[in-house]
């Protein structure tokens, strides 16, 4: 039994992780209808800003805050420099965040040097709790509460703000919500800077999950992220964290019981879905 | 009778297409302009240009003697444009409140009178208030979507095919919201049903193949009977 708590609560704090890529893209695929293959890149950013920075401070608070930061600053940069020039085309928004998908992965290794760095988890959530014969791992809980709090926090802001409602009005019709004289491109970058520092963030929480960062992670994740906002619907939040939770789960039972099908289980949930439900489970829009 | 809009030789192309190729249009303060036309005339094209939605290629738009038509749709929204689409451009996973709340510029006294006003107008969107826009029927969704454009203090209301799918008992309720519309802003109704736009339009402007044909007072028009068969295919 014991078992199987570890391998769910290892799923889920993967899951998790993620749904905080996914929660950035999802929103900028359902409003901005942009394909930003870059979106991984971010995260490695924000991985290896946040290692870098809990080297130099040893504080983990101003780890997490130097990743958004980074998250933030690239965000501003990728919408107005690579994304702008090319809203409305999806082939060249493809090549072109492929490219600066590469560049921000070479860019890691000039900045930070080519070799993996080493990733602590501060010390208030290193060890573990023991419930009966039940070992949980505090750092996992972290992220699973974490992961939570964001979902919600991020559902408070599209239900109960006008900025939020202006994004979901958005994701339904841009046209109309420029008809009702608002500045839809200015949304655009604000989603786009929000989910960017979201997956900064996500990647910050990943580095001392995972131990090490390296540079070719962010590509991993990004490809589990896009998996997962096709499952879950374009656009829709609680879609990706359903879809998170599911790929999250799926792929640590599988590398328990079947190792040789933990990186296939993802690719034939999404699939399946397509097959079934080619809009997503909790499409926003059909 | 003042332009409060006035078109002269806009053409507007849709990717290599040439969809407008000189339409002169103007719509008189108080007044209730209709566009009619066949279909594919252009009608539509002519409301999204306006509108910024599909920029004009060359001409002049002026609203309120301002040349608009190099602004974004938002601007031109802001300047007093307000816009109530063919497929009416409701927010269906919206609530009828939050679809409203989307298109209030502030919290101020005028724009909750306003609301007032539209939820007396229109009784079934107070009625209907936190079901969502998707579940509402086509008349409703007709009536949220002309409140919403009046909300925002619109001097200009452009309202595409009102009626379209809709029953006629519903279509003689949006011939009263028209009526009762003009007492407050200026509109430019585009309608392929000819009843319909001769009981609310003071004047008519004919768009054929992109192209202004005529124009004048809907009550000549209604008259000719040569007009109509021609560019409307009734009569």
């Amino acid at each position: 039994m014991e078992l199987l708590i570890n391998i769910f609560v290892n799923g889920l704090a993967t899951g998790m992780l993620i749904f905080l890529l996914a929660a950035g893209l999802t929103l900028i695929f359902g409003l901005m209808d942009v394909l930003n293959f870059a979106h991984g890149g971010l995260f490695v950013w924000g991985a290896f800003a946040a290692v870098w920075t809990y080297t130099a401070t040893d504080s983990f608070m101003l780890a997490i805050l130097g990743a958004l930061l980074t998250g933030v600053v690239l965000g501003f940069v990728t919408e107005k420099l690579i994304i702008a020039p090319v809203y409305g085309n999806h082939v060249q928004q493809i090549l072109i965040t492929l490219g600066f998908m590469l560049v921000l992965t070479e860019m890691i290794k000039v900045v930070f040097g080519p070799n993996q760095l080493a990733a602590g988890v501060p010390s208030y959530l290193a060890g573990s709790f023991e419930i009966g014969d039940v070992i949980l791992i505090k750092y996992r809980l972290f992220i699973i509460v974490t992961g939570f709090v964001v979902f919600a926090l991020i559902q408070f802001i599209l239900k109960r703000t006008k900025i939020g409602l202006i994004v979901r009005a958005g994701v339904l019709n841009k046209d109309m919500v420029q008809a009702l004289g608002i500045h839809i491109k200015k949304v655009f970058l604000y989603t786009f800077i929000a989910g960017a520092a979201l997956a900064a963030f996500g990647g910050a929480l990943m580095a001392p999950y995972s131990g090490v960062v390296y540079a070719e992670m962010g590509l991993e994740f990004g490809i589990l992220a896009f998996i997962v906002v096709v499952i879950g619907g374009m656009g829709s939040l609680p879609g990706s964290l359903f879809a998170a939770i599911l790929v999250g789960l799926a792929g640590s039972f599988m590398a328990y019981y079947v190792p040789d099908l933990s990186l296939a289980v993802n690719m034939i949930l999404m699939a399946i879905v397509l097959i079934f439900r080619p809009q997503g489970l909790f499409a926003a829009r059909g | 009778m003042a332009n409060l809009l006035e078109m002269r030789n806009v053409h507007t192309y849709i990717g290599e297409y040439h969809i407008l190729q000189g339409v002169d249009f103007t719509a008189s303060a108080g007044q209730v302009s209709v566009l009619l036309g066949r279909n594919g005339a252009g009608k539509t094209t002519t409301l999204k240009t306006i509108m910024g939605l599909h920029p004009a290629k060359s001409g002049t738009i002026l609203f309120e003697g301002k040349p608009i038509e190099k602004l974004s749709t938002h601007k031109i929204a802001r300047s007093g444009l307000g816009y109530v689409p063919e497929d009416q451009g409701i927010f269906s996973t919206l609530t009828v409140e939050e679809n409203i709340r989307v298109a209030m510029r502030d919290q101020s006294d005028a724009t909750a009178k306003r609301i007032n006003y539209v939820l007396e107008l229109f009784p079934d969107l107070k009625k209907f208030w936190k079901k969502n826009g998707g579940n509402l029927s086509g008349g409703q969704k007709q009536m949220l979507s002309m409140a919403r454009a009046f909300i925002q203090d619109s001097r200009l209301l452009l309202i595409d095919e009102p009626s379209k799918g809709l029953a006629p008992v519903v279509i003689g309720k949006v011939i009263e919201a028209i009526h009762e519309l003009k007492k407050q802003s200026t509109i430019v109704l585009v309608e392929q049903n000819f009843r319909m736009a001769s009981k609310v339009g003071d004047t008519f402007t004919l768009i054929d193949d992109g192209r202004t044909v005529h124009t004048g007072e809907m009550g000549y028009l209604i008259e000719n009977e040569e007009m109509k068969r021609k560019y409307l295919g009734i009569g």
